[in-house]
């Protein structure tokens, strides 16, 4: 029965992420990969970590890839798009890695795991979610005021860089405008 | 009567010295040493710093060191002749194993006189130069060069170990190079003081294989710890062909002595380096009198005399020094004979009379030799400085055909060269008359070679009366060929020029009685001197070389004042003869051909085909290769980000596959 | 137990998908969307090394994987907006002002 859930999530994770590449028209690529995201939400819960299937799910699809769409429409893409001309050594080194990552995980028999001793993912009462708090608000807690700065730093540089001279106001930092070459 | 002459000259000034030196004995006089050439220095160092604000006022600087200088030489010297004598280390340079180099001072009686030799002719020198580079634009420069020379001269003198009389060796010779080119516009000049350092660079090579030498059987380069341990290494061979595989043992003494008179052999201008000497006279003419008449040439009669110890163990050494000196001392009055620029005539007679010296080395008659250095400088000093004083009063003019008449208008300067033009022919009573005398004796009495060499030295003679009295004859005598534009300006120059001129020509015959070879003679026990010089041989050289010098003074006024056209008949009758004397035996012409051009074309050679080819195209083809290995790295550079991420991608299936298989 | 290594193969499939999309497409949009799924395969490794060792530290990593991919997200397409502006054109080929 896992084993079912495991083939439909990761066959259609498989088949999403090839699509996102290959398909030519960029709102096509997004909507891959949104019904992509959600699969993996699908392989989370089903690897019993309910809680980042939820936050996949809100940040992922629904603010970043959002934010994608809003892009690809404002900037109202044309549909000629051909692949770069290095294809045939990006296929080998791309062929290459795969069936190194292949050796690797057979040869190097991982297999079964090796059970270590460490904090439940749900200790027996607390959800995942209370597992999660647990552990991000005492011993990782400076990684995450860390990552609120860097969602500050990155909230304000996204406006800078994205500002639009509005008549009258002065930007601060000057896009140059050179000539289309 | 040269016995009573000599003893009467000799007691009589060995009393005056001794007597003056006891009331000097109490004074410590050790500290008095080092000033002598410290004052030179100093004013070296100020002139040369300070020269662009002191200008024309350089002689308030230069003349009080270079008298007090002078004055302390005097207090040593009488305290050296009451018996004083003394050898210490001033600071050591560096040690390292068994070398231990240091400056020291070793004074004792022949440094004292050589002291007052250098002191004495400097300071006369100095006062000259006030006159005679009047107006000069390196007038300071000038002075500064004189005075560090002066130091040199005076460390060499007092040196106790060889190397560092060789550093002072060395000084000399560059102090010669600066002085000779001081008119540096002048291409000649430039090329002449070249010659001289380069020439000079010649016989210091083999001085300085002397010197390695020396260390190596010595262990040690000081005088004190030769000398004693001479007699034992004096059989000791050396196998000179070793490093190329034969045999041919020597003597090392012979070779230690053998290269070290090389040195002597640059330095004091002997046959075959005598070329620089007659060329320095591009150099003012005070140069030419301080450095090139009475010190810096001598300086190779002083290291033969020095090292009279080593000399007098090798009698191989001995006899090479003796012929070298022997052959200089003919070909350099040869050559005297036929030059028509005074100065030249001046600088052959010199390298004539230093060769004397060095003959009289060779043969063991040390004393001897240094006397002849000692009148011969004052003599030969006062010769140079007159030539200058007549030079500066025709406007430097130098060719001895354009003068004559000049001995109404320059009185002092004619009374005073024909004092030591008389000096110089060995004129009796003057003091080359005694030191000839004495030099003669002294060889005739040294065997065969001896013997061989007296007569090339009465002949010689014969040839240096004839031909200063040629010069004094044809300068001051007779019909006056000057410039007519000239004539008008010729005077007496000023007393700062004509007062040494007086002084020096009082030497010329003064320095005959103060009884030299005396004070010398005890330094140099083996020296043949003492015993020869009574007896009919002795009588009887003297007699021949009092005719000889009246001689050739009788021949040139016969050939010069009553008969003026014989001079050119003689020169179209022996032509060949005379235009080889007349070329200087054409030594320079061979050495050109032999050594200056191949040496040129292996220049150039190897400037063009190794230094532009080789070692510029090695450094510039590096710099290409690195150009070319960057121009090649460049392209990767493509500005497009997805052929970087390439690149990444790559690089990780390189780390992959060497986890994988390494 | 779903094993290991199926998990492993996964997240590395979807990897290397997101690696040769980087490097073949030519929109840049299409780039980005190719690093997002390179972020969401490690994701994946994470999570599934969290369950069969029992630690939470890797899901805790997860959440800040997740954090830093909207943050880069939103710069990213921040730049990709400037630079249209300034050469309306999204072909990274057209992107070369660093060539030599």
């Amino acid at each position: 029965m896992e084993l079912a859930f495991f083939i439909y999530f990761a066959g259609v994770i498989a088949a999403t992420s090839v699509l996102v590449v290959a398909t030519r028209n960029p709102i096509y690529s997004a909507i891959a990969l949104l019904i992509m995201f959600f699969h993996v939400a699908g392989l989370y819960v089903t690897l019993h970590a309910e809680f980042l299937a939820a936050v996949q799910i809100i940040v992922y699809a629904g603010a970043i890839l959002v934010l994608y769409l809003f892009v690809v429409m404002l900037l109202n893409l044309r549909q000629d798009d051909r692949y770069h001309r290095q294809w045939p050594i990006a296929a080998a080194v791309g062929v290459t890695l795969v069936v190194e990552a292949l050796i690797l995980t057979v040869m190097k028999g991982w297999t079964t795991p090796v059970v270590a001793a460490g904090t439940e993912t749900t200790v027996g009462g607390t959800s995942n979610a209370g597992a999660i708090g647990d552990v991000l608000y005492s011993t990782y807690l400076f990684p995450f005021e860390v990552a609120s700065l860097i969602l500050l730093v990155a909230m304000i540089g996204a406006i800078m860089l994205a500002k639009k001279d509005i008549g009258g106001d002065e930007p601060k930092i000057n896009i140059q405008h050179s000539e289309p070459q | 009567m040269v016995n009573v002459q000599c003893s009467m000259r000799g007691r009589y000034c060995g009393r005056f010295i001794q007597h003056s030196s006891s009331s000097i004995e109490q004074y410590s006089i050790s500290m008095t040493y080092e000033f002598i050439p410290l004052l030179p220095l100093a004013s070296f160092l100020i002139l040369g710093l300070f020269g662009h604000w002191i200008k024309d006022n350089a002689h308030l600087v230069a003349v009080p060191a270079v008298l007090v200088s002078w004055l302390l030489s005097l207090l040593v010297f009488f305290d050296v002749a009451g018996g004083h004598q003394t050898s210490f280390p001033l600071y050591t340079w560096l040690t390292s194993g068994t070398l231990d180099i240091h400056i020291g001072f070793s004074i004792d009686r022949l440094t004292a006189v050589m002291l007052l030799l250098v002191t004495t002719v400097s300071s006369l020198v100095h006062i000259y130069t006030i006159g005679y580079m009047r107006g000069d634009p390196g007038y300071a420069r000038f002075f500064s060069y004189i005075a560090l020379f002066t130091f040199s001269m005076l460390m060499l003198v007092m040196a106790d170990n060889l190397l560092q009389l060789f550093i002072f060796w060395e000084a000399v010779g560059l102090c010669s190079y600066l002085l000779i080119g001081h008119w540096y516009e002048k291409p000649a000049a430039c090329a002449a003081a070249t010659k001289a350092f380069v020439v000079n660079r010649v016989g210091d090579f083999g001085f300085l294989l002397g010197l390695l030498l020396v260390w190596y059987s010595f262990g040690s380069l000081d005088y004190q710890e030769i000398f004693p341990r001479a007699h034992e290494s004096a059989s000791d061979l050396i196998n000179v062909l070793g490093p190329f595989g034969g045999t041919w043992d020597v003597s090392v003494l012979t070779l230690i002595c053998i290269l070290l008179f090389t040195g002597a052999v640059g330095k004091s201008a002997q046959v075959p380096l005598h070329v620089w000497l007659p060329d320095a006279m591009e150099g003012p003419t005070p140069i030419s009198a301080l450095i090139h008449a009475a010190t810096m040439v001598t300086a190779g009669v002083f290291l033969v005399a020095r090292l009279a110890p080593l000399y007098n163990l090798s009698p191989t050494a001995m006899t090479v020094v003796a012929i070298t000196g022997g052959i200089t001392m003919v070909v350099g009055a040869t050559i005297a004979l036929t030059q028509t620029d005074i100065k030249r005539v001046v600088a052959y007679s010199t390298v004539s009379q230093l060769g004397y010296m060095v003959m009289a080395c060779g043969l063991g008659a040390y004393a001897s030799g240094m006397y002849h250095l000692l009148t011969h400088g004052a003599f030969k000093a006062l010769l140079f400085l007159g030539c200058g004083s007549v030079i500066i009063a025709l406007h430097h003019e130098q060719d001895m055909r354009r003068m004559g008449g000049l001995k109404d208008k320059l009185p002092v300067t004619y009374w005073t060269f024909v004092i030591g033009s008389l000096a110089l022919a060995g004129f009796p009573l003057t003091s080359g008359f005694f030191s000839k005398d004495d030099l003669l004796i002294s060889a005739w009495s040294a065997g065969p070679l001896g013997q061989c060499l007296t007569v090339l030295g009465l002949v010689t003679a014969l040839m240096t009366a004839f031909y200063s009295f040629r010069l004094v004859f044809v300068v001051f005598w007779g019909p006056a060929h000057v410039d007519p534009h000239r004539a008008d300006h010729v005077h007496e120059p000023s007393k700062t020029m004509t007062i040494p001129l007086m002084i020096l020509a009082l030497l010329s015959i003064a320095t005959g009685y103060l009884g030299i070879p005396e004070f010398l003679g005890p330094m140099f026990e083996t020296g043949a001197g003492g015993a020869a010089h009574e007896g009919g041989a002795a009588i009887g050289i003297m007699a021949v070389a009092t005719a000889m010098g009246l001689l050739g003074i009788a021949g040139a006024y016969y050939v010069y004042v009553l008969n003026p056209a014989l001079p050119d008949r003689f020169a179209r009758q022996w032509q060949s003869l005379y235009r080889a004397s007349l070329n200087k035996w054409y030594v320079d012409e061979a050495y050109d051909r032999t050594i200056v051009r191949p040496t040129f074309f292996a220049a150039t050679e190897l400037w063009k085909r190794v230094d532009v080819n080789v070692v510029d195209g090695a450094v510039n083809g590096v710099a290409r290769a690195i150009a070319w290995g960057g121009w090649l790295l460049r392209l990767m550079q493509s500005g497009q980000a997805q052929h970087y991420a390439l690149g990444m991608a790559l690089g990780v299936v390189v780390l992959v596959t060497m986890y994988l298989f390494l | 137990m779903i094993p290991l290594s199926y998990y492993l193969i996964l997240s590395g499939i979807v990897f290397l998908t997101g690696v040769v999309g980087v490097l073949l497409r030519r929109n840049i949009i299409i780039i980005l969307l190719s690093v997002e799924l390179m972020l969401n395969a490690t994701n994946i490794n994470f999570v599934a090394f969290s369950q069969y060792f029992h630690d939470v530290a890797g899901q805790v990593f997860v959440f800040f994987a997740l954090t830093v991919a909207a943050a880069e997200v939103a710069v990213g397409l921040a730049i990709i907006i400037a630079l249209y502006r300034a050469k309306s054109t999204i072909n990274i080929d057209e992107l070369q002002l660093l060539k030599w």
